[in-house]
């Protein structure tokens, strides 16, 4: 496993756990208390399996009241809580720590109500994405974020991270599609922000711990915003020759005003790799392909995919194909989707980085990846939501090779900074977690950074909550780049630690 | 002490009332009142300063001439700009490109002064007072990339960034959005744009039961038509305490301005627009009501006229803005009857209603509340009793809001007192 710097151990907590265990079985039931290391070691990690640590205790509360004394005691007792959703996040925001109880959100499975007249469902946060969809896909409802593990993913998580997914484009991300929650603080108060209605009166308090990594607060309901399924929707798979032609292409679409409900490329390699896997029909020329999906009225998709065409033919397209029914239109997707499976039967681990750029910069920044993935000489197959500029590379690398992994983490990071100077962000839908949190540094400044752990310790002014997350353990931002310790070996132990 | 600080720090000392330049500047005044502990007026243009309580500063910060484009890029889809930019320039700007703000920024000029003033992009995001196609698009708080401003200790922050998806570090945008100038004084935002729909066209439908008006709004939200505007503009009430304003607001060939009448919206290129308006005939059962159909250059003064809320053309009186859940309308139209003028948009969600100054507004505000609404006292008459809650807010929201504005702001100098008394 990969090693990186976390907050000090509290040894005092640490010492203390059977009495800290057996005070939360007063809270909930004696059976949702997990500390034997065999009942505690499946969550020592998230989808980002290259870091586990053990949490001193696992507590699985049932209800919101539960949470409320759970937190209040560990307030009082100076006990630190990572909270947990589904555990798919792919940046270690759920990573435990020795000295912390891990909360787990997963019997919060319930759907509470399903409000057809206010085009809402109300949902304790354990519910999964697709469920919700589920749920209401009777009377042609959806829910609009689809982040690609939305079959497993909880809408809690998804709050905490604001997901996104191919629809993004057009529909907007998790914070763009919640009216609601109810959260508990670290000292237990219970809060309810919004509700059915559309935004809220005074600050935005929902647009603030929509994203907020579970730093904040722990969610333990959600109301989200349901949509109608569009009358007509279809996909349409072109080639180009080369990477310039399809980047070209994606900015001249949204130039043209055009937007599209979904707007994806894939390069060579990864074109390669999902047609081996899933044999999605992909056109084997092509150096990049893209997926663009259209919805609205019948005449509404005609019209625009004829002039997407000839977009496409003005940047040398060399195959247009467009689905001729939804069977179709989803084996599109099903090379796109089968992306992970299909690099992880090329080597045996792969590392999936997410960052933003401006769509103008696709092929700048593809031809950086290509370059980078010659210096570390370690393979790269490239997915991109690239309506909206979202990348993400997948970096093929042995993990049991520590070098390699070495050369990964770098290989990823380099991308992240390359992302950052070309004017886009970090992460566009996987947040900063513990992967990229030394790496905020290259976005921000110490003055932002500071502004954000102001906010974090106005809420929070113990720093219980989801400690050595998001922010640089090393205050300064001067001390730039990755840290790489020996575990447990800080490196200046007399700087402040958040 | 460098000689700009210095100089920043006479100018402070000399005026009441500051107007900088460049973001440096903002950030040294601050500076100095941080350390002198002098309370700020933030403001812009002033076109909403009626909104909230009255501040109570010694200085005022006035954002109007730090204006301008930094930069906008139309195939990104974003425009950067100073605060004190006019909304009315960037709508020019990007008109040129078609290209527009989809979230209709409220025009409150002519509740002010009978005339269109659409204020600032820094007043704008401040406010978070979108139009009639949020229930479609979202509201100004969505449209924001990020931004750039000043802390009340002087330091120079920014979040956010151009690009539409963005998790690194806590969505400060959204924050700052509908802050009333409490939290950060702005010195850049970056708005996402849109490209303008090629034509649109609005249907009347000539009705008023409240039964009927909250079924018809339920069948907008529930179309797969993708409908972007839907209001319901009832008679006007009889009372001389309501200056008649509806036949100029809505004065259009296609519109009888007699009796109360239903309105969407259908944006697109006209195929698609034919195309719809069949669709939602047989959704609706149009043939029912007596109907008209505005074309495009109807359609757009209908929804300027709506979204600069000309009903209420220089009142005097008690404007409320009231937020409930859509299924609510019917309860608050069967509440409101006669007694106020108002207009419902975003699909049953937003009330307008004008309360005349001796008529209790405490009976309204409760029965907002009591349909899980919230309120807003966009404009006072002249007596007004102060006693009365500006913003909707409970206890625990208050809590938090106040640490929040503490983290921004530790000494309270951003327009104390504009959202609540306690900061």
């Amino acid at each position: 496993m990969s090693e990186i710097a976390l907050p000090k151990v509290d040894r005092t907590i640490v010492s203390k756990k059977d009495l800290i265990v057996n005070n939360l079985k007063q809270f909930t039931d004696k059976k949702n208390v997990l500390s034997e290391l065999d009942e505690i070691r499946p969550y020592e990690t998230d989808a980002l399996a290259a870091y586990k640590n053990l949490p001193l205790a696992v507590v699985l509360p049932e209800n919101t009241q539960e949470v409320s004394e759970i937190l209040k005691f560990c307030h009082r007792e100076n006990i630190k809580v990572i909270p947990r959703g589904a555990g798919t996040g792919l940046s270690g925001g759920a990573l435990p720590l020795n000295d912390a109880i891990l909360l787990g959100l997963g019997k919060f499975n319930k759907i509470l109500d399903i409000d057809f007249d206010n085009k809402c469902v109300v949902t304790q946060p354990g519910v999964t994405n697709l469920s919700i969809t589920h749920a209401v896909k009777h009377k042609g409802y959806y829910y609009a974020p689809d982040p690609s593990s939305q079959l497993a993913c909880s809408i809690g998580g998804n709050v905490a991270e604001n997901s996104g997914g191919v629809h993004s484009l057009k529909y907007g991300t998790t914070t763009n599609n919640i009216l609601g929650v109810e959260m508990v603080m670290m000292d237990g108060t219970i809060c309810r922000i919004g509700g059915k209605t559309l935004d809220q009166e005074g600050y935005d308090l929902l647009g603030l711990i929509c994203g907020s990594e579970g730093l904040l607060g722990v969610i333990t309901e959600v109301t989200v915003k349901i949509l109608k399924n569009p009358q007509t929707v279809k996909a349409a798979l072109i080639g180009f020759p080369t990477i310039e032609d399809g980047g070209n292409c994606v900015t001249d679409i949204i130039s043209n005003g055009i937007t599209p409900a979904g707007m994806e490329i894939m390069d060579k390699a990864l074109i390669d790799a999902t047609e081996k896997f899933v044999h999605a029909g992909y056109p084997m020329d092509a150096e990049v392909l893209m997926i663009v999906e259209l919805d609205g009225t019948k005449s509404e998709v005609d019209e625009l995919f004829k002039q997407i065409k000839q977009i496409a033919e003005k940047n040398k397209s060399n195959s247009f194909k467009l689905s001729k029914n939804e069977k179709e239109r989803l084996g599109f997707w099903s090379g796109r989707k089968a992306a992970f499976p299909a690099c992880g039967a090329m080597a045996p681990d792969y590392y999936c980085m997410d960052g933003t750029i401006p769509r103008g910069k696709l092929s700048e920044i593809l031809k950086e990846i290509s370059r980078l993935s010659k210096k570390y000489n370690l393979g790269v197959a490239n997915g991109f939501h690239a309506g909206d500029g979202n990348l993400h590379p997948l970096i093929l690398f042995d993990g049991s090779n520590k070098e390699e992994l070495r050369r990964t983490e770098e290989f990823g990071a380099e991308i992240l900074k390359a992302c950052v100077r070309m004017g886009g962000a970090l992460s566009g839908e996987h947040g900063i977690g513990i992967e990229k949190r030394e790496l905020m540094c290259e976005a921000f400044n110490d003055n932002d950074i500071q502004q954000q752990i102001n906010i974090k310790m106005s809420l929070d002014e113990k720093n219980l909550l989801n400690p050595g997350k998001v922010y640089p353990i090393l205050r300064k931002c001067a001390e730039e780049g990755r840290v790489h310790v020996h575990r447990g070996e800080e490196k200046f132990p007399d700087l402040p630690r958040f | 002490m460098f000689t700009e600080e210095k100089k920043n720090s006479q100018i402070f000392q000399d005026s009441n009332h500051l107007s900088p330049t460049s973001e440096l500047e903002v950030s040294e005044l601050i500076k100095e009142a941080y350390k002198k502990k002098f309370p700020i007026d933030i403001h812009g243009s002033n076109s909403k300063k009626f909104i909230g309580y009255n501040v109570q500063a010694a200085k005022s910060l006035d954002f109007s001439s730090l204006s301008g484009v930094i930069e906008y890029l139309p195939e990104e889809l974003y425009i950067k700009v100073k605060p004190g930019t006019l909304i009315k320039d960037i709508e020019n700007i990007l008109e040129k490109n078609n290209q527009e703000l989809s979230f209709e920024p409220t025009d409150f000029g002519y509740l002010k002064e009978g005339k269109s003033n659409k204020g600032t992009a820094g007043g704008c995001v401040s406010c978070n007072f979108a139009g009639s196609r949020r229930f479609k698009v979202g509201s100004v708080r969505d449209f924001i990339l990020g931004f750039r401003g000043v802390n009340g200790k002087g330091d120079i922050i920014k979040s956010g960034g151009t690009v539409v998806k963005n998790v690194t570090g806590y969505d400060l945008s959204k924050l700052v959005s509908g802050s009333f100038g409490t939290l950060v004084a702005l010195t850049e935002v970056t708005l996402k744009i849109s490209a303008k729909k090629p034509s649109q066209n609005t249907i009347i439908i000539y009705e008023k039961d409240p039964k009927i008006i909250s079924d018809l709004f339920n069948m907008v939200l529930s179309s797969s038509n993708e409908i972007s505007g839907a209001v319901f503009v009832p008679d006007e009430p009889k009372s001389k305490k309501f200056t008649p304003n509806k036949s100029k607001a809505f004065k259009l060939n296609d519109l009888d301005q007699e009796g109360a009448f239903f309105a969407f919206r259908i944006e697109g290129d006209q195929n698609s627009i034919k195309e719809r308006i069949k669709d939602i005939s047989n959704e609706m059962d149009l043939k029912k009501y007596k109907t008209s159909n505005l074309d495009i250059y109807q359609s757009d003064l209908f929804w300027k006229s709506i979204n600069s809320l000309q009903l209420f053309s220089e009142t005097k009186n008690n404007l409320l803005r009231a937020v409930v859940p859509p299924s609510k309308s019917e309860k608050m139209m069967s509440f409101l009857k006669n007694k106020y003028r108002y207009f419902i948009d975003w699909s049953g969600a937003l009330f307008w209603i004008e309360v005349p100054g001796d008529q209790n507004i405490k009976e309204v505000k409760n029965t907002i509340i009591q349909n899980d609404g919230y309120v807003t006292i966009i404009k006072k008459s002249e007596d007004f009793e102060f006693t009365e809650k500006l913003f909707t807010i409970d206890d625990t929201k208050l809590m938090i809001s106040k640490k929040i504005k503490e983290s921004f702001d530790p000494r309270g100098l951003f327009n104390p007192g504009k959202m609540y008394k306690d900061f």
